[in-house]
């Protein structure tokens, strides 16, 4: 009877997971299109802040979910024309305008959420699970894997398709040599502004989604800083994935289960550790992270360094 | 300001004359840009303000005027100005440095818990000892939580910029659990701390009003940093360190120790904000000690070009700035996090129009 | 000229602020040749080529190719007209694979890559055709240098080039790989391509052309056919003049040894070997050169003597101490000068002061440090001392250095380095990229401390700097001294021979 609970409690953490890591894979993902390109966007948090606001905005005012969602993309990719504005077109320094769009996404969101919505104290409908016929019923893994709704799902499908993406294409292939070798772009042709516009554009598009699934497929509100540095934590999950966007779909789950554990095991009375050491373990994972994933080998090149043409 | 002091020094020289009205300019070009970039910030503020329904005509003078009523006002501002001082200078340091610490708000909780740690016990020690203790110990436990960042990126090369930020998640979280677990006040309703016991607290300069020394302690300690930088051999090694990290190797600087310095020294500046905070205005250790002032400290210091004595200006600036969104809540309700908005447009001017300044000098 | 020449350059004029890399330049070269551009570091080679294949635009003049006159605003275009270069620092995306290298930039952006296979048939085929061994899949940086090279050269073969144009191909490669290349040009050009080929090295320049130009001061000063001459002649040609600076020196003999070097090995930054077991001596008033075409193991040597690369094997000894792998703290405090080859990177800190680069190495010592301190007016003083002695032309001492014009930069280095009473001063390239009057002033310079009894170990790819003030030269190839000639009874053009790996001693070619 024992190992029948605890295969329960392993099928419901598992499914925890997935969903805890939906964010941080759509986060990093974007990430990873940004880097490849050679754009270090620290102002991940605020994207994702941006985001699920907009996609709780849109949501509140249609009743649509996946209106919130486009919303939440759109929210995102227009931050990220004004960070890319800043640093490829006036080449200002990555890690400062980052910082400053932090401080704006969670200023703004807070803001408005402030001005329109407190008051209302009204959250709204949440994506609901679909359970996906016959897998669904599989003892234990039906539960972890069968029984989750759409953009959870969804994110199977956008790591496969951004990894066709960035290696099948003649957009990726110019994408990951934007990071690379600029110079070498440029003589063939292609417009490397053009391309970092492009990579931070849907990198910010996918923090957006991220941020929008907080509020429409996890949440059924917006709170102020509800991100609570998962963008920062996209940031660490990109090195550790070495730059590939299947492998930050792994190390965004194994990040989930982290958060995942902390939540179930918050709930469980009899656990002796206070609840704050499970609080701090996705931050702490984050630092062991990059300390054991060390050197920079698998970076792009160019990470961070404005392109200057002669 | 030395350069000025020379000139009318060697007003004998014709030269000298030429020298001084070039430093004055050179000041004024210094001013217009960070001068610029809040008049726009505001403006963003107001047009945000009208979009949204508000009335934005009288941000800006509420904004920078607002709070100015009598002198306990002044004293407010002054209050909020002390550890965005403090944090902003020191982070000055780091930024020459060209090390990221994005990590004084964590930085700046470690030092409240050390504070609180000394300031509630040791019974029966003298003000003139006590007082003083809790400082260092806030600044020594901002600086040891700042030196675990510098540490990793020394030894293991991980990006302060993602550590340093994950030690700020780390340090309040240990905040929320030390006042809801063992340094809980269990007599009080709310999670906080015990009480500092009075001869821990920072003396107030004047007894019926909160502000406390530490301002004099930051405007000092800016002042010193300013000198450090600009007059110290290690200042020195530590600009070299941050703007030619190769020449640095060549001349046989030691480029990890320096960065292991700056670290140390913005994360005791953040650390003694801290104290401050706990041992200065609530003498007591809450979860949510600091409004933010970590991150404030970064625009604070962008604002002032990195250096430790323009970010008095800039530190007070910004302290008006808060105290002037309160004053705006109060009167016309907008939400106080403006304030968050104007430091994110105010650092996105101070870039842009640096980098303008940079691009036409290319060219002309 | 019987017809049209297949490529004509026109009084070609190239400017970059004020250094003038193309002083109306022409040239000619005929379908199916190989044609040779030779010439000194800096004699306007490479910025020439640039223009023929649009990565450069020409402030005048006027390029005609295949009858038309051509301006091409990017590569890309002169790819179109069938012109390709290899450039000496390879356009090849590191962590991509040949073939993907290949396609980049090829059809519109959205487009699927679903044509891999015919790529790589493609290449294969080439590659057999040429064979130039090269796998469509390797990824580029697995590969040696040569083999990137030769990835390099068939990407140009595979845009279907008729105009290949090689910027110094053979200073990176080995012996081997260098014999390979050339008969592949050899090859090419009997396929009906033609060649231009960039290099300063004599017995390759003879071995493949038809013609040679040889270039100098950003032009083309003599065109011969390759049958009309010899490297003797050539050698001539390059460096212009036989005349020598004639600058005063005492006649005093040298000294006890100050520096010895034995059996310093040690890799470049990539790992690959770069220095393979030099030995040499610097004794007390004497300049040793230690001439070199670039890229043959100099910069990892002064990297490795000042502390700044690792030393794999051998020692160092300075004034009978072991300085061998030692931190540049120490090195610099054994009495140890060290005048950078790259100064922007190493030797100033552009957007500092006159006075603050002048103490970076002595920032924390007496007099201009004291109980932690700066002593800015001790600062100002030395400062505003070395300005007036070697006459640097500068506003104040106050100013940015990264305002001064490039020669007054490197006098400062020079002012600070042997201020700092060395005895022994390490200099890489001690005029480079500084106008004539500078160069005159540093070289005296440096004449005076070798009269004053100090020790000088002068790296250098300009022969003339090398024969103005050198007691002994010594030549490096490959990372390794190939031989020692005294500059008053060497001929410039043997000189050039060693330089080239030619010996006539093959035991010391090793």
């Amino acid at each position: 009877m024992d190992d029948m609970m605890f295969l329960t409690f392993l099928a419901t953490l598992a499914g925890a997971a997935w969903r805890l890591a939906t964010p941080l894979i759509f986060a990093s993902i974007g990430e990873i299109f940004s880097e490849r390109a050679g754009v270090l966007n620290i102002g991940l948090e605020g994207t994702m802040l941006v985001g699920a606001f907009c996609g709780f905005a849109a949501a509140f005012a249609t009743g649509s979910i996946p209106l919130g969602l486009l919303a939440g993309i759109a929210g995102g990719m227009l931050f990220g024309a004004i960070f890319a504005f800043f640093t490829i077109t006036i080449k200002a320094d990555q890690i400062v305008v980052g910082a400053a769009l932090n401080l704006l996404g969670m200023g703004l969101t807070a803001f408005l959420f402030r001005t329109y919505y407190v008051s209302t104290g009204k959250g709204i409908e949440i994506a609901q699970p679909v359970q996906i016929p016959f897998l669904s019923d599989i003892p234990f893994l039906g539960e972890a894997f069968f029984r989750q709704n759409l953009i959870v799902y969804s994110t199977v499908l956008v790591a496969i398709l951004a990894s066709l993406v960035l290696f099948r294409t003649s957009f990726g292939l110019t994408l990951r040599a934007v990071g690379e070798h600029p110079k070498a772009v440029d003589v063939a042709g292609r417009d490397v502004a053009s391309y970092r516009y492009a990579a931070v554009l849907v990198g910010t598009g996918l923090a957006g989604l991220g941020g929008a699934f907080l509020t429409l497929g996890h949440s059924n509100q917006f709170v102020e800083g509800i991100t609570s540095g998962r963008g920062f934590i996209a940031l660490a999950v990109v090195v550790f994935a070495r730059w590939s966007p299947i492998g930050a779909f792994f190390v965004s789950l194994l990040f989930g289960l982290f958060y995942a554990l902390q939540l179930m095991l918050q709930a469980q009375a009899s656990i002796v550790v206070p609840y704050q050491v499970l609080q701090a373990l996705p931050y702490i994972m984050t630092i062991v992270t990059l300390v054991v994933v060390r050197g920079k080998g698998a970076a792009p090149s160019k990470l961070g360094q404005p392109y200057e043409m002669r | 300001m030395e350069q000025v002091n020379q000139g009318v020094r060697e007003n004998v020289y014709p030269q000298a004359a030429q020298a001084f009205g070039r430093t004055l300019r050179q000041a004024v070009i210094n001013a217009a840009t960070p001068a610029a970039a809040v008049l726009v910030a505001l403006a963003c503020g107001a047009a945000l303000l009208w979009l949204n329904g508000f009335d934005g005509s009288d941000v800006v003078t509420v904004m920078i005027f607002g709070s100015f009523q009598d002198m306990r006002s002044v004293g407010e501002i002054l209050l909020k100005a002390t550890p965005l001082i403090l944090i902003g200078a020191g982070l000055c340091v780091a930024f020459r440095c060209s090390i990221w610490n994005i990590g004084a708000e964590g930085q700046l909780y470690a030092g409240a818990i050390a504070a609180t740690l000394v300031g509630t016990n040791f019974d029966g020690l003298s003000v003139w000892v006590h007082a003083p203790l809790v400082m260092l110990a806030g600044a020594l436990a901002g600086a040891a939580w700042a030196g675990i960042a510098g540490y990793l990126k020394v030894r293991f090369q991980a990006s302060e910029i993602v550590t340093t930020i994950m030690l700020n998640y780390i340090a309040l979280i240990l905040t929320s659990y030390l006042v809801t677990g063992p340094m809980r006040d269990a007599s009080a309703a709310y999670p906080q701390s015990a009480r500092l016991i009075r001869e821990a607290w920072t003396p107030r300069i004047v007894s019926d009003m909160r502000l406390h020394i530490g301002i004099i302690v930051a405007v000092v300690l800016a002042v010193a940093l300013y000198i450090f930088l600009q007059r110290s051999s290690r200042g020195f090694s530590l600009r070299v360190v941050g703007l030619n990290p190769y020449a640095a190797r060549y001349a046989g600087m030691q480029v990890a120790r320096n960065v292991m310095i700056a670290m140390c020294i913005s994360g005791a500046m953040a650390g003694l904000a801290g104290a401050f905070e706990v041992a200065g205005v609530t003498h007591r250790l809450y979860q949510n000690i600091s409004p933010g002032y970590g991150f404030e400290g970064i625009a604070v210091a962008l604002l002032a070009g990195n250096n430790p004595l323009a970010a008095i200006v800039s530190g007070g600036l910004f302290a008006t700035l808060r105290s002037g969104s309160e004053v705006l809540q109060i009167t016309s309700q907008v939400p106080q996090v403006l304030v968050l908005i104007i430091q994110g447009i105010v650092i996105l001017s101070v870039v842009a129009f640096t980098r303008l300044r940079d691009i036409r000098r290319i060219v002309a | 000229m019987s017809q049209k020449p297949f490529l004509r350059v026109e009084n070609i004029r190239k400017r970059f602020g004020p250094i003038v890399a193309s002083d109306g330049v022409s040239l000619e070269i005929e379908q199916g040749e190989i044609h040779s551009l030779l010439g000194e570091n800096g004699a306007g080679k490479s910025v020439l080529m640039s223009m023929i294949c649009g990565m450069v635009r020409p402030d005048e003049g006027e390029i005609v190719f295949k009858g038309q006159s051509v301006r091409f605003n990017s590569p890309r275009e002169a790819i179109r007209q069938r012109i390709g270069m290899v450039h000496q620092h390879f356009m090849l995306v590191p962590n991509l694979t040949v073939a993907e290298n290949y396609i980049l930039g090829q059809g519109s952006p959205l487009r699927v890559i679903n044509d891999m296979d015919e790529v790589h048939a493609k290449i294969r085929e080439l590659s057999d055709r040429y064979a130039l061994d090269v796998r469509p899949d390797a990824i580029i940086e697995d590969l040696s240098v040569g083999e990137q090279q030769r990835v390099e050269i068939l990407k140009v073969l595979f845009h279907g080039i008729d105009l290949l144009i090689l910027d110094e191909p053979t200073a990176v490669l080995t012996p081997q790989e260098t014999d390979r290349l050339l008969s592949l040009m050899g090859d090419l050009a009997k396929d009906g391509k033609t060649v231009v080929f960039i290099s300063h090295k004599l017995d390759e320049v003879m071995r493949v052309s038809n013609r040679i130009g040889v270039m100098r001061d950003g032009r083309v000063v003599h065109t011969v056919n390759v049958g009309e001459t010899n490297a003797r002649e050539l050698a001539r040609m390059m460096v212009g003049r036989d005349v020598r600076m004639e600058l005063p020196r005492s006649p005093e003999p040298p000294g006890h040894i100050v520096l010895s070097v034995d059996k310093l090995t040690c890799r470049a930054e990539t790992g690959l070997p770069a220095v393979r077991g030099v030995s040499l001596y610097v004794r007390a008033g004497e300049i040793v050169g230690i001439a070199g075409v670039s890229g043959n193991g100099q910069t990892e040597l002064s990297l490795a003597l000042s502390g700044l690369l690792p030393v794999d094997s051998g020692r160092v000894i300075l004034n009978g101490k072991d300085i061998t792998g030692l931190d540049p703290a120490r090195i610099n405090a054994s009495s140890f000068s060290h005048i950078p080859e790259d100064r922007h990177k190493h030797g100033i800190v552009a957007s500092m002061s006159l006075s603050e680069n002048t103490i970076l190495q002595r920032y924390d010592q007496k007099p201009f440090a004291s109980r932690g301190m700066l002593n800015r007016g001790v600062i100002g003083e030395h400062t505003r001392d070395l300005i007036k002695r070697f006459r640097i032309k500068s506003r104040d001492e106050d100013q940015p250095i990264g305002a001064l014009s490039g020669g007054n930069q490197q006098k400062l280095v020079v002012a600070r380095e042997l201020a700092r009473n060395p005895d022994f001063i390490l200099v890489n390239q001690l005029a480079r990229g500084i106008d004539i009057g500078a160069m005159e002033f540093v070289m005296e310079e440096m004449l005076k401390q070798r009269d004053n009894g100090r020790a000088i170990l002068l790296i250098s790819t300009e022969l003339e700097e090398l024969f103005a003030i050198c007691d002994r030269i010594l030549v490096m190839f490959h990372g390794e001294i190939l031989g020692e000639l005294p500059p008053d009874r060497t001929r410039l053009d043997e000189l050039g021979l060693l330089m080239a790996g030619q010996t006539n001693q093959p035991a010391l070619a090793s």
